[in-house]
């Protein structure tokens, strides 16, 4: 448990931060909280000769609730998720699954952007943003450009995002006091990834079904999403279940991970209901 | 100091003594971030090993190519087997008469195995030399079920090739390493063909690790110019460490000092001896300059020694009404690559033997055969006796299941075969000799508590809500009466490498009439300095805050064989009070004669001797302590000092009934506890909150071996559980609230009646969780499933029961 070797970076400002990132090509990474990153390079599992520290850069930093739209620095704690009474009000969900994710001293350190840049199936928020149908930006040489989340994840821990680009902002369209929101999540303790985990919005006529760790990205079902905007549970279940691809792990077998999925699938559905206005 | 102003009451509450909830004094360090461990531990100079490990599970090991590690700027040396081999240490004892690989010598046997050692200026530098050594392995056939290895043709143990004797009789087969037989077999199996009923079952209980929030480390220091090697280490018996090494080193005992310093939990992890303790010894004679060694949470894991793994099949006979009239039970031991349980040397499966529980159970027979695989040494008892959680978990399980089969409440199956209080002491039918108990004044206490009846009837009303459809949750009730066998023990049967298992107490009391005492054990967070420090004080009338504790330095302290196996309180205990009242004894005569009366004309009356009669005429302890070192009294030695080695006559048997009280969600297979009762009978209680906060760690890691936490591996022989990610160790949001309560019962052999503690929760804990799952689906015709019970496991219960719709 003891990382090979590295350069340190602590740039004051994105563009000084996608200058080194240019000058070292894949040799190169960016640390946001480090509670994926960190570890794996303990593991030898990553190892890079540059590590580019964003924790001194002002601009990705800060929450702003907007009436129609929240928007999110990249170096947003969760435990500043979790604080925010504004943010809490507008989008409920957001502090909802944060507060499920891992245990306090993480996620003092831990960032919203880290947790949807890294692209590992486990995390949690990037199945949220699918849900939510938030948008991400990106910095890099070539400027700035904005990608749905929903578009944004390709594999496990491959993205849409560019060796050399900074995921630097998160926006979230506010879905209204109509829309009931819920994140169920079974776990095998604190600090562990989801068995099985599910964001839902429903109200308004309008839903949304995002789901984690049951493929190698977060699951967000149009076929699901429509039948429960047509108020078809069932119909929202099985098309949820088709979308997912779980595989055997210590958690359990597949057969165990579908029939998990649809229970806090179902849950979730049922709680976003009840809150729907 | 003549004060006779208080009450006899009054000063005894004074001392803190026997009985007293004094806090811990050991926590004004700890809580402060103070504590001194291993790895606090910086010498000038100071070097460190970091070991190259085995990536596979059993290979053999063409080459070891050094080259381009010992290029690396900083690198000392890579030692491998072939370096230590003319010293002969590449090989080491283990505790079970066994042999172990320090380096691996031409093979390796289970992943994780050390292949070499590579000594660096700093751990960042040794860890990037691990990396350039070039190993090049010829994969061999892996076995990691113990049933498969005794049939297969794969030899794992080729240096025991054609050895069909073992240290414990008998190989029946390469991949075999004992057959160990307890009690009359024939006379069991008469009564097996002979009851109304006989209930049978496969009790797996599965192969977890101890996980002490400290690894294990050393710091070795070879003083080339005193040549005094001191060795600081996380050892749970510093003195047999220091016979080992100089048995294995060649280095003089009195050359050698073990430290071992503050322990950051040991649950039997830290007994054995490892190979990062020899290599480490080496590097340092080797090279004149301290080395470091501290393994990390994945290599502790991996390759630091395990806990339980055995397979046990067993049947119970009995009447139609319930009585008990025999037990049977065949367990299959998986020990892995080598032979290293730490459990006394007669007893190779340890004291499984103590498998007949509370119950009388007037016929039964044991057999246990130890096996080779493709899996890590150990076989440690983590927080019990040696094996006796094993032990408990089997009757425990087999109790439920035989009230499964009488179609009995499996409380009053328990009521009616408890060992009755009259029957004490009670001759076992598997050899022990129970010093004491009252298992139904126990029982019947514990079922009032929790209110029994009320439980059973919630539980019957919550089926039918469940058969309705308005639940999804089931309630399970889990009953436990356990009991441990502790404080090993008499010499006459229990010794480690021939080394008797007594223990032993130095007090020494200064002019002022303060003390400082030193023994044999060490603590690794169960509270010596505090509990030991509290017989004294009652035992001869000073102030326990006067009293100083020291333990774990060879060079100061009585030789003793350490801390495990609840042995603490009940031999070194015993140990502390006999030195005590061998100060007593003097004091007696010394107040004597500054009273100016015969010796047998005063009385002890709390923190003094008085004059028989004459209340008023009294000489305090600290009066006493100082006129030991400036009187000279006719025919008296000056000084006020004992030593005491104890040597115990009987084993102590705590015992305790807890229940569990759990709600399961069948859908995904998650619970929660919602109640936990334990009531622990441990003789005389030296410290009650010491006690709780032992039964409160003590069922948390109940839990988690209970509900989740395992030492998996798929048929690679790769551990599947190597870090805390996998390996469950719980939070404080895990873990349930507890109801502690409790009986005294005190040790009849004991000096001050008290029996051990510590392990006690573990033991009980795990049945309790265990049975409350199986009772739960119990209604639905689970009758046997093997733990860890975690959320899938359960998922499959409900699942194979058809309650999935």
């Amino acid at each position: 448990m003891i990382p090979a070797g590295f350069e340190y970076h602590r740039p004051g400002d994105i563009a000084s931060a996608i200058g080194i990132l240019q000058e070292h090509g894949d040799e190169a990474r960016v640390l946001a909280g480090g509670h994926s990153l960190i570890p794996m390079m303990k593991l030898r599992m990553a190892e890079m000769g540059h590590l580019v520290d964003l924790q001194a850069i002002e601009e990705l930093k800060g929450i702003e609730v907007g009436a129609d739209t929240v928007s999110l620095g990249a170096m947003v704690t969760q435990h500043e998720l979790i604080t925010h009474d504004g943010l809490a009000s507008a989008i409920p969900l957001i502090r909802e699954a944060a507060l499920q994710i891992a245990d306090p001293q993480v996620r003092y350190v831990g960032t919203v952007g880290g947790n949807v840049a890294n692209g590992d199936p486990g995390n949690d928020m990037p199945g949220l943003m699918q849900c939510l149908n938030a948008t991400f930006d990106l910095s890099g040489p070539d400027g700035n450009r904005s990608v749905a989340a929903r578009d944004f994840y390709e594999a496990a821990y491959f993205t849409a995002r560019e060796d050399e680009e900074i995921l630097t902002r998160i926006h979230i369209p506010v879905p209204g006091a109509a829309v009931g929101q819920a994140y169920e999540k079974q776990k095998r303790k604190i600090g562990d990834y989801a068995t099985a985990a599910a964001a839902v919005m429903v109200g308004n006529g309008t839903a949304s079904v995002a789901m984690t760790n049951l493929a190698d990205t977060p699951v967000w079902s149009e076929g699901a999403s429509a039948a429960l905007a047509s108020g078809d549970v069932e119909g929202c279940v099985a098309a949820m279940l088709d979308a997912i691809d779980p595989v055997a792990d210590n958690r359990g077998p597949v057969e165990f991970k579908k029939h998990v999925a649809a229970v806090m699938l179902r849950r979730a559905i049922d709680r976003a209901q009840s809150r729907a206005g | 100091m003549n004060d006779q102003t208080m009450t006899p009451e009054e000063r005894a509450a004074n001392l803190k003594g026997m009985g007293s909830s004094r806090k811990r004094v050991e926590d004004v360090r700890f809580t402060q971030g103070k504590g001194n461990y291993v790895d606090d531990i910086k010498l000038d100079g100071m070097l460190f090993g970091d070991f190259v490990r085995s990536p596979y599970a059993h290979a053999r090991v063409v080459s070891v190519n050094k080259e381009a590690a010992l290029a690396l700027p900083g690198v000392i040396a890579v030692l491998t087997a072939e370096d230590l081999s003319p010293l002969g240490l590449h090989w080491m004892p283990t505790l079970a008469g066994d042999k172990q690989m320090v380096l691996a010598d031409g093979k390796v046997l289970f992943q994780g195995q050390e292949v070499a050692y590579v000594v660096a200026e700093d751990r960042y530098i040794a860890a990037d030399a691990v990396e350039l050594v070039e190993v090049e392995y010829e994969e061999l056939p892996v076995l990691t079920d113990p049933f498969e290895a005794l049939k297969s043709d794969v030899v794992l143990r080729e240096d025991l090739e054609g050895q069909t004797e073992g240290a414990h009789g008998p190989r029946k087969h390469h991949n075999h390493i004992f057959t160990w037989e307890q009690g009359d077999k024939d006379a069991t199996e008469a009564v097996l063909a002979e009851a109304d009923v006989v209930a049978e079952e496969m009790v797996y209980y599965h192969r977890t690790h101890p996980c002490p929030l400290e690894t294990c480390g050393c710091v070795a220091s070879m003083d080339k110019v005193t040549g005094k090697l001191t060795l600081y280490g996380t050892f749970q018996a510093p003195h047999a460490i220091r016979t080992v090494v100089s048995l294995i080193s060649g280095v003089a005992e009195h050359n050698i000092r073990v430290i071992s310093p503050d322990i950051g939990g040991g649950f039997g992890n830290k007994v054995g001896a490892y190979a990062g303790y020899v290599c480490s010894v080496v590097a340092s004679i080797v090279t004149g300059k301290p080395v470091k060694w501290v393994e990390d949470r994945m290599e502790n894991l991996m390759s630091t020694a395990f806990a339980r793994d055995y397979w046990m099949q067993g049947k119970i006979a009995a009447t139609k009404d319930g009585k008990i009239t025999g037990l049977w039970c065949h367990t299959t031991a998986d020990h892995g690559g080598f032979d290293a349980c730490a459990d006394p040397t007669k007893f190779p499966a340890g004291f499984m033997n103590i498998c007949t529980g509370s119950y009388d159970i007037p016929t039964a027979y044991l057999a246990v055969d130890g096996v080779y695989t493709n899996k890590a040494p150990g076989g440690v008892a983590y927080r019990c006796s040696f094996r006796v959680t094993e032990a408990a978990y089997f009757i425990e399980r087999m109790i439920e299941v035989l009230a499964i089969k009488l179609n009995m409440d499996a409380a009053e199956l328990r009521r009616i075969n408890f060992i009755k209080a009259d029957q004490f002491p009670y001759q076992s039918a598997l050899g022990w000799e129970y010093d004491s108990g009252d298992y139904h004044t126990a029982w019947d206490k514990a079922l009032k508590a929790v209110d029994y009846d009320g439980l059973r009837a919630e539980q019957a009303q919550r089926i039918e809500e469940f058969k309705a459809g308005k639940t999804r949750k089931l309630l399970g009730i889990g009953l436990t009466h356990f009991t441990e066998i502790v404080g090993a023990g008499p010499v006459k049967n229990c010794d480690i490498l021939g080394l008797g298992m007594f223990d032993s107490c130095e007090i020494r009391i200064h002019p002022t009439g303060s003390a400082i005492a030193r023994l044999g054990t060490i603590s690794q967070g169960q509270g010596h300095a505090t509990t030991f420090a509290q017989i004294i004080a009652s035992e001869i009338g000073l102030p326990a805050d006067d009293i100083t504790l020291e333990e774990g330095d060879t060079d100061t302290a009585p030789y003793g064989l350490g801390t495990y196996g609840s042995r603490s309180t009940p031999v070194a205990g015993a140990a502390t009070a006999m030195a005590a009242r061998k100060i007593r004894a003097k004091a007696q005569m010394i107040a004597a004669y500054l009273l100016e009366v015969h010796d047998d004309d005063v009385e002890w009356d709390v923190d003094r001797f008085a004059v028989k009669g004459a209340p008023e005429r009294f000489k305090t302890m600290k009066e006493i302590a100082f006129a030991a070192y400036n009187q000279a009294i006719p025919g008296l030695e000056p000084g006020l000092e004992a030593v005491s080695y104890y040597d115990p006559p009987n084993m102590t048997y705590p015992f305790g009934a807890y229940i569990c009280v759990m709600e399961i969600d069948v859908d995904t297979g998650e619970w929660e506890v919602r109640q936990f009762y334990a009531l622990d009978d441990c003789g005389t209680r030296i410290n009650p909150m010491i006690i709780e906060g032992q039964v409160h760690g003590g069922v948390t890691e109940a839990l988690a071996i209970a509900m989740g936490q395992e030492i998996a591996y798929d048929e690679m022989g790769n551990v599947k559980t190597g870090t805390l990610m996998d390996f469950f160790l719980p939070t404080a949001w895990e873990t349930p609230n507890y109801t502690t309560d409790h009986t005294v019962t005190p040790s009849p052999h004991h000096p001050i009646g008290a029996k051990g503690v510590g392990e006690s929760p573990n033991v009980g804990g795990v049945p309790a969780f265990s049975n409350a799952v199986h009772d739960a689906f119990r209604p639905f015709g689970l009758v046997q499933s093997h733990m860890p019970h975690d959320h899938w496991r359960i998922w499959k219960i409900a699942n194979g029961l058809g309650l999935h719709g």
